[in-house]
């Protein structure tokens, strides 16, 4: 048959509709006076319900008794009363419209409730049934409603009666009494509010329903007090276990979280959660291990983390850290525009948007259908994969056309590009990178985003300021561990220690200073430079810019980022410069990036600053702690100066380390031997007679020295023959062909190197100078002419000029410029060791004969400092002695 | 970085010119600066003289690439170009060939283009023509040969090659360890 029509169900249409519709009713008291006397009556099921409620409070009541008994009378009359004055505040309200004749103060309270009149039962309507029932109520005369309360609530009838009257008829005094014993300040809030509303009719249900929210507060309140010392007790008693038998119960994930949680809270409000017998460190060292063990990092990463963040951030960074970042790429302005990207990339079925408003280049990938790292547009090179952190760096060092700049640790080239992209492929871009294998990334990407204005080199970074310098800016994105980018790499989480983070910041250190080098301060437009890593700990970044501040002759500015926290000037123990807050963090909990760090220098001066070097030493040779002598031996020294004195002092070290004691009379005959020997090295090893004096102290392996002393060749290149094979001859050649090359350059850096001489070389002398005798100890190995021992004649006379000012100083430089080689963990602590040794020393040798106990004094000065294995031995020997 | 051999200069011209035609001269006659020519491991680099300069301070063994790589001459003295060459060649190109959308995927695994792949040609285009391959939103995706000339690819079979592949953007990804 036909369709169906389905009349009933289309909704009614039309504009007239709307517009007829009722507004909706306001009554007057009038029309609910009829009502009274049918319906004022409540309905069986309304009063079951008002019952039940009662039934609930009267339930109630008794736990909100046991917090505060003081308050409780009140409490509980208000409990009681809370009802009825709902109904009957009501009721008394109308009443005293009705009636007339009121004191002052009730006719001030009055007034307004006259002409607001229909508003209240405007709103009443919006309320539940039972209030309207209630506002009903109202209505009714007096006695009955008062009546019908009573029946209602037979047990708190007395109450009835007699609150609410005083409620109304003076409610001020009545609030008074009430608040008066309530806390002071809700009594404020209270009066505040009464103030405001009194002329409110509502107010009393309003006052009751503040109570009430107030109570529910409390209760709350007492609950989660009631969890906490529940928590606490728990603690109380997990504490002691978890040092006794820890390791014997196996503990779930669960558990441990739950510990977690415990602790921290114990640990948010210490003086009131702790266990008297129990320090804050017991706390810390349970709640470390748990983080270890919950997030999987090794204990020291987890130290330095907890050393960085208060509590509460470190549980977010540790959280955050666990998820991956959003997925970011770059668009490539030399092949396309943002926007077109990503609209090619929608059409992929790629879900993305702007990175946000600090970067015009960036996009968020949400979700992709295809992979994003071969879809023809990247094959294109229309854009590039890379985290938004990566960016930082670049905008930071701001890149302007027609420079040169230099990429010192470009793989995979995502910086590089970026630079050239900024750069519009003028000017020229180095790119340089230790790693041959990773090199291949940087070329690859780089044709692919169609740069051509780029260099690609594989350097070592550290010795780059001899292939060039001049640069307008330099980007440094050191090598680091990787704490930072946590979530990409877990591993790091693990494989992490102290010695990693130290070769790490040595390496950076290294990196940093050769990037000033590089630097022209004379650039119109530059003479900046940007240091980043992907790692959060402070050993790697600020320390290291601190270091540079003040090795070299650059300044702290803004990075330009106007996001980011700010770097540290104090952490632990170490107080920064305090312009190091012009440097920028990021965290992935705070800003939803990879962990990252980024700093801005300016070069105002191409000199090298000389005179406070040796004071740096001192501390950096005390700093650099940690680790067993091997590995130690492996890392990277922190600068070649002090390399080479490193170097200098483990080989004495190893001379010595298994030697019988030597007596008086041993040791003057060895000193007499050693410097015959020195005799016949130096005959040995030089040819040339000239400088033999002088060239005693240096004795030292090749390869390092080609390192350092590429700024100090230039003085004895006529004595190149005595340099041995190895990179020198490579340099030098390079040398040879670059005046031809690009001689404006050169000149630059002639100039440079001239002052970079007096650095390197003048330290290793120093420390030298006084000891003299000492040298022999060391086996020099084999004849091994060095550049150095030409450098010497310069430097000598600086450092002697310095020796007359402070020999003091020199030698407590000495001891702990000795003592790095022996790693002593705890530098502060063995100092003092060392100290007393030697005295105790000098008393022996007091004892003996003058003129021996001279010679050996003499001796024991030179020794002084000398790293661990040595006191060790000087230990052993007077037990012997005394034996 | 040295000066190519005539004899390699040669082979590196007339290879050019298979793709751009006469337009090599617009590679060398630059308004923007001196561009040249050099070879560094077997590596054809095109560079501008003044990054040249540069580049020279550079030991031979630690300069990885300079500009851009063009090509690598094979043992046999014959010069393959790489992918790299397509910044170049592409906005040179005299003829041109556009693949389908739906080929795409397929010409950047590596794969010569069937008549039924094709999505356009130059007119004109002769038979073994060195051409640029462009996407159908005129994306350079590589060059390669054609197989056939512009009359002969409107008779051919929808399976019967048109185009020799010879280099195609996937390669930045397939074989990024052999081309640097």
């Amino acid at each position: 048959m036909g369709r169906k029509a389905e009349f009933s169900e289309k909704p009614k249409k039309g504009p007239g509709r709307k517009s007829k519709k009722q507004k909706a009713p306001t009554f007057t008291k009038s029309t609910f006076a009829p009502l009274d006397k049918d319906d004022g009556k409540l309905s069986h099921r309304q009063k079951q319900r008002q019952a039940k409620r009662l039934q609930k409070k009267v339930v109630k009541k008794p736990k909100d008794k046991q917090p505060k008994q003081v308050y409780n009378s009140e409490s509980e009359d208000e409990d009681v009363v809370e009802e009825e004055e709902v109904m009957s505040s009501e009721e008394e309200v109308v009443q005293n419209g009705k009636v007339k004749g009121f004191s002052d103060d009730n006719k001030a309270w009055l007034k307004p409730k006259q002409k607001k009149g229909a508003e209240p039962a405007a709103l009443e309507e919006e309320d539940s049934d039972e209030e309207e029932v209630e506002s009903e109520e109202g209505e009714e005369s007096e006695d009955e409603g008062k009546v019908k309360v009573g029946k209602l609530f037979e047990e708190e009838d007395s109450d009835d009666d007699e609150v609410p009257d005083d409620n109304f008829a003076d409610s001020d005094d009545a609030e008074g009494e009430e608040e008066s014993e309530d806390d002071d300040s809700e009594a404020e809030e209270e009066d505040s509010d009464d103030e405001d509303d009194s002329d409110d009719e509502k107010l009393p249900i309003e006052k009751a329903n503040k109570k009430l929210k107030k109570q529910e507060a409390e209760e709350a309140k007492l609950a989660e007090d009631e969890q906490q010392m529940s928590v606490l007790n728990q603690e109380i008693f997990k504490l002691p276990e978890d040092q006794e038998g820890e390791e014997e119960k196996p503990i779930t994930l669960p558990e441990i979280q739950q510990r977690i949680k415990d602790v921290t809270l114990v640990l948010s409000d210490f003086k009131r959660y702790r266990q008297e017998d129990r320090s804050r460190q017991e706390y810390l060292e349970i709640l470390k291990k748990d983080l270890c063990v919950y997030y999987s990092y090794n204990e020291f990463l987890m130290t330095k983390l907890m050393d960085m963040f208060p509590l509460t951030e470190l549980m977010e960074y540790l959280e955050s850290s666990e998820v991956a970042r959003p997925l970011t790429i770059r668009t490539n302005t030399l092949k396309t525009r943002r926007k077109e990207l990503a609209q090619a990339l929608i059409n992929r079925g790629v879900n993305l948007d702007p990175v946000g408003k600090w970067s015009k280049v960036g996009l968020v990938i949400y979700s992709s259908q295809v992979p994003l790292g071969a879809t023809p547009e990247y094959l294109a090179g229309h854009y590039m994969i890379q985290g938004a952190s990566s960016m930082l760096p670049v905008m930071a060092l701001a890149p302007q056309e027609n420079e040169r700049i230099l990429d010192m640790c470009s793989a995979p080239g995502g910086k590089s590009s970026h630079i050239a992209s900024i750069m519009k492929n003028t000017g020229v871009l180095f790119a340089n990178d230790a790693n041959r294998d990773r090199i291949k990334a940087v070329t690859a990407n780089l044709h692919r985003l169609g740069i051509n204005n780029c260099i690609v080199s594989c350097e070592d970074g550290c010795k780059f300021r001899e292939v060039m310098t001049g640069f307008d800016r330099v980007l440094l994105d050191a090598p680091c561990t990787g704490t930072g980018v946590v979530a990409k790499d877990p591993s790091v989480k693990q494989s992490k220690s102290d010695v990693d983070v130290q070769r790490c910041y040595n390496l950076q250190r290294k990196l940093l200073l050769t990037a000033i080098d590089c630097l022209d301060a004379k650039s119109s437009t530059g003479g900046y430079l940007v240091y980043s890593t992907c790692s959060v700990l402070p050993e790697e970044n600020e320390w290291v810019i601190d270091y540079a501040l003040k090795k070299r002759n650059v300044k702290l500015v803004p990075t330009g980022l106007d996001f980011g926290t700010e770097g540290f000037t104090k952490y632990r123990q170490f107080r920064f410069h305090p312009s190091l807050n012009l440097t920028r963090r990021y965290y992935p909990h705070t800003h939803n990036m990879d962990g990252f760090y980024v700093a801005k220098l300016k070069k105002f001066s191409n000199t090298i600053p000389v005179d406070n070097d040796d004071d740096l030493d001192e501390v950096e040779n005390v700093e650099t702690t940690v680790g067993s002598e091997e590995k130690v031996e492996e890392e990277v020294p922190e600068t070649e100066e002090e390399a080479e004195k490193s170097r200098k002092e483990r080989k004495k070290l190893g001379k010595r380390a298994g030697k019988p004691n030597l007596s008086e009379a041993e040791i003057e005959a060895k000193k007499k031997k050693l410097v015959d020997d020195e005799r016949k090295y130096v005959a040995k090893v030089f040819e040339k007679p000239v400088k033999v004096v002088k060239k005693k102290p240096v004795e030292e392996k090749q390869p390092e020295k080609v390192s350092e002393n590429g700024n100090t060749k230039k003085p004895f290149e006529g004595k190149k023959n005595k340099k041995t094979k190895t990179n020198v001859s490579e340099t030098e050649e390079k040398k040879s062909v670059e005046p031809q090359t690009n001689g404006n350059a050169k000149k630059f850096e002639g100039k440079k190197n001239k002052n970079k001489k007096s650095l390197p070389t003048q330290k290793p002398e120093e420390t030298k100078a006084p000891v003299v005798p000492q040298k022999p100890v060391v086996k020099p190995s084999p004849p091994k002419p060095v550049e150095k021992k030409v450098v010497t004649p310069q430097s000598n006379k600086n450092v002697k000029k310095f020796e007359g000012k402070n020999n003091k100083n020199q030698q407590q430089k000495n001891q702990n410029n000795q003592k790095s080689p022996a790693k002593t963990q705890t530098p502060d602590k063995k100092k003092p060791e060392a100290k007393q040794v030697l005295e105790k020393k000098k008393v022996e040798v007091e004892k003996l004969p003058e003129k021996v106990s001279q010679k050996i004094k003499a001796k024991m000065d030179v020794k002084k400092g000398k790293g661990k294995k040595q006191i060790g031995q000087l230990k052993q020997n007077k037990k012997k002695v005394k034996g | 970085m040295k000066r190519l051999s005539d004899d390699r200069a040669k082979i590196l011209f007339e290879k050019l010119s298979k793709f751009v035609g006469p337009n090599v001269k617009q590679l060398i006659d630059r308004p923007d600066g001196t561009y040249c020519f050099r070879e560094h491991r077997d590596r054809v680099y095109y560079v501008s003289e003044k990054i040249l300069k540069m580049a020279e301070t550079f030991g031979p063994d630690r300069l990885i690439c300079v500009g851009t790589c063009f090509g690598k001459f094979s043992k046999t003295n014959k010069l393959k170009f790489h992918i790299t060459a397509l910044n170049y060649l592409a906005p040179y190109a005299q003829y041109k060939v556009w693949v389908k959308q739906s080929f795409e995927q397929q010409y950047l695994y590596g794969n010569h283009i069937p008549k039924s792949g094709l999505g356009r040609i130059t007119e004109n285009c002769p038979q073994y023509q060195g051409v640029v391959v462009y996407s159908m939103s005129d994306l350079p995706l590589g060059f390669g040969v054609t197989a056939r000339s512009t009359m002969d690819c409107k008779m051919a079979d929808p399976l019967a090659n048109v185009c020799f592949h010879q280099s195609d953007i996937g390669e930045y990804i397939r074989s990024e360890d052999t081309l640097f």
